[in-house]
């Protein structure tokens, strides 16, 4: 992507990031429809996917029953012989129910029949509504660990516009989750309808010789706002968004680290087996002769996501965690 | 059928010799439903197999010698000798994939008959599956889709009996073929062992597929002869059971119909098919570790 498409940008909603690579890819290319509960009608629960409908008709953008399986079956068929689809999970909690295609049968189709599946799953996952323990939920590190599925977690709406572009376009399933509680966060966003970023790559948000964090979905605006926070002790933070977490782009990663010498992980998963847990492994292979302090994972606390939304966000990481863990391992050994 | 027959009665013998390095799932004295319901088809229909889905694959036009190659772990197999019986997709041809999972093909069955019907092509998709598979959910959320979205698609139950090891009144609640009458999907039920019965009545449902018309449920009674892996004996039924099903073998009974010169005819080509097929299976190499992280995905 030549640096000119990025000229000229507009401030954006990641919604509406995600509403337009939908509407851009579908007015690109006939092949690709968008089939889930409630993305045709109501244009989604949370509005993600309005004008839709109106704009491609029943055809291709299709509101289904309640049936996650065959939602996703739906996408591995259909990818099978022609289309790209794109499918929404509504919530990220119900892909348990659909487990079997994504994992079982998405994944596995090129390695059986050395053929492409262009199947993009779009899901919502986190706490930022008043939602409870089934609307809430990230299982973004499960997903990690299947071969021949993409696991994509954009943090705003530039990402969220440029990857799922580039998921849509791309000949191999890919999980994308978007985030609940960035839908209305803004960023600027390229105008150009060429604008595709690369799977794969990580973004460095900000640059920084003291301490890395690598930051995942919802922590990334907190990441940042704690290193202009830290910045004024005189801590010079680097904050790393990987955006896509399978495969993810470890060198950008273990150069940083090697550099830095301090790890902090923030996530709005819990840290069992998460991708928090797999970034610390990471630099324990890779950094371990330059690394000053032990790694910390800021991470949601080992609990169920409560319904009221104080709570929830109670629950949350929050800026002043990730601040905190910096000084820890900023303390002198 | 006699291809189909004589392909896996050749793997079992290679199974027995130690050539077959994963799970077979003999279909023999099911080869009625398959190849009946392929008759008709065209390359460009889809269908999806189960676990037990050689007879689809080659009722589908995959290629004996890569199929058997498949399953005797060599290159020349369709998933590189990597994937083994339940796991065949070759795209190319409109078979959509053995599986591994009951019940899995019902809901890929219904993408590709939707993929269909978004392209506006009359091709249809045929979803195999057994009288176990109806437990599922993949199978209630799939013939309510079809139904509602008027689906071009062609449920055919192929009722052996027996689900894994046991018999299917442990599985199976009131009549299958009826199980989509409330959502306005007709059914039917046929002798399985009657290729006629068979193709006949896929025959008349995919027309109406083809048509706009939706899909249809067809239950094909008939009967596995072994047992539900190569290996089970089977123990859970009786002789007299398996005797009485073996005087009903679809090929004894389709082959009333051709002259002997015919069928000897048949019979000598299907013998050197495949005697091919097994020694272009046997000359490719077994598939050795440089082949396993292929395939996985297409661009990193
Ligand atoms: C989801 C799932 N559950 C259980 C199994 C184990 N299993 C393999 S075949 C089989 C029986 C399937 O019976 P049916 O669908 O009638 O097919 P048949 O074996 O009779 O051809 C079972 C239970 C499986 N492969 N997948």
């Amino acid at each position: 992507m030549a640096a000119t498409t990025e000229a000229k940008t507009r401030s954006l909603k990641t919604w509406q990031g995600i509403n337009q690579a939908l509407t851009e890819e579908m007015e690109r290319d006939p092949s690709v429809v968008l089939v889930g509960e409630d993305v045709g009608c109501p244009g989604g629960p949370y509005g993600v996917t309005r004008g839709l409908l109106d704009r491609y008709g029943s055809k291709r953008v299709r509101d289904t029953p309640i049936s996650e399986q065959v939602l996703v079956g739906l996408g591995v068929g259909a990818g099978a012989v022609g289309l790209r689809p794109v499918v929404e999970i509504m919530f990220f909690d119900f892909a348990m129910i659909a487990m079997d295609q994504i994992v079982n049968q998405a994944a596995k189709f090129r390695y059986f029949s050395g053929q492409s599946m262009p199947l993009t799953i779009r899901t919502m996952c986190g706490a930022g509504g008043p939602n409870g323990a089934q609307h809430s939920q990230n299982f973004e590190a499960w997903f990690c660990a299947v071969p021949g599925l993409k696991v994509i977690m954009p943090s705003n709406a530039r990402d969220a516009k440029g990857l799922l572009k580039a998921a849509i376009r791309d000949d191999d399933p890919v999980l994308f989750i978007e985030t609940l509680g960035l839908l209305p966060t803004r960023r600027e966003v390229p105008v150009d309808e060429d604008f595709v970023l690369p799977i794969g790559v990580a973004e460095t948000r900000r640059e920084g010789t003291d301490v890395t964090v690598v930051a995942v979905g919802r922590l990334v605006d907190r990441a940042l706002e704690a290193a202009e926070a830290l910045a004024a002790e005189g801590v010079s933070v680097e904050v790393i968004d990987p955006r896509t977490l399978s495969p993810l782009d470890t060198e950008t990663i273990v150069e940083s680290v090697r550099r830095t010498g301090r790890l902090v992980v923030a996530q709005e998963a819990t840290a069992p087996c998460s991708i928090g847990a797999e970034l610390v492994a990471l630099a324990a292979e890779r950094c371990l002769p330059q690394l000053k302090a032990a790694p910390i994972r800021v991470a949601s606390p080992f609990i169920n996501v409560p319904t009221p939304v104080p709570l929830a966000e109670a629950r949350a990481p929050k800026a002043t965690d990730v601040a905190a863990a910096v000084r820890t391992v900023m303390e002198p050994a | 059928m006699r291809l189909s027959r004589r392909f896996e009665e050749t793997v079992h013998d290679q199974f027995h010799e130690g050539q077959v390095p994963g799970p077979l799932h003999l279909s023999i004295g099911q080869e009625a439903v398959a190849i009946g319901a392929c008759e008709g088809l065209r390359v460009s229909d889809a269908i999806l197999s189960t676990h037990r889905g050689h007879h689809h694959c080659l009722a589908k036009g995959a290629s004996p010698g890569r199929l058997m190659a498949e399953l005797l772990g060599r290159t020349a197999g369709y998933s590189r000798g990597r994937g083994g019986s339940m796991h065949v997709a070759i795209p190319s041809i409109g078979l959509l994939g053995t599986n591994g999972i009951v019940g899995a093909g019902l809901p890929i069955a219904t993408g590709a008959a939707y993929a269909m019907q978004v392209q506006e092509r009359d091709d249809v998709c045929v979803c195999f599956f057994g009288e176990g598979a109806t437990g599922t959910g993949a199978f209630g959320e799939a013939i309510n889709i079809a139904a509602l979205w008027q689906l071009p698609l062609v449920f055919v139950c192929e009722n052996n009996q027996y689900v894994e090891l046991t018999p299917q009144e442990l599985h199976v609640a009131g009549e299958i073929w009826r199980r989509g009458e409330s959502f306005g999907m007709p059914g039917e039920r046929v002798d399985g062992n009657d290729v006629g019965a068979v193709a006949d009545a896929v025959a008349t449902a995919v027309a109406r597929a083809r048509d706009g018309e939706g899909p249809t449920m067809i239950e094909a009674l008939t009967y596995r002869w072994f047992g539900h892996y190569a290996g089970d004996q089977a123990a859970y039924r009786e002789d007299e059971e398996v005797q009485r099903w073996r005087t009903l073998d679809p090929l004894v009974r389709s082959r009333a119909a051709l002259s002997d010169a015919d069928a000897g005819a048949l019979d000598a080509s299907v013998e050197d098919e495949i005697a091919a097929a097994l020694a272009f299976a046997l000359e490719s190499p077994i598939t050795g570790p440089d082949a396993l992280a292929v395939d996985h995905l297409a661009t990193v």
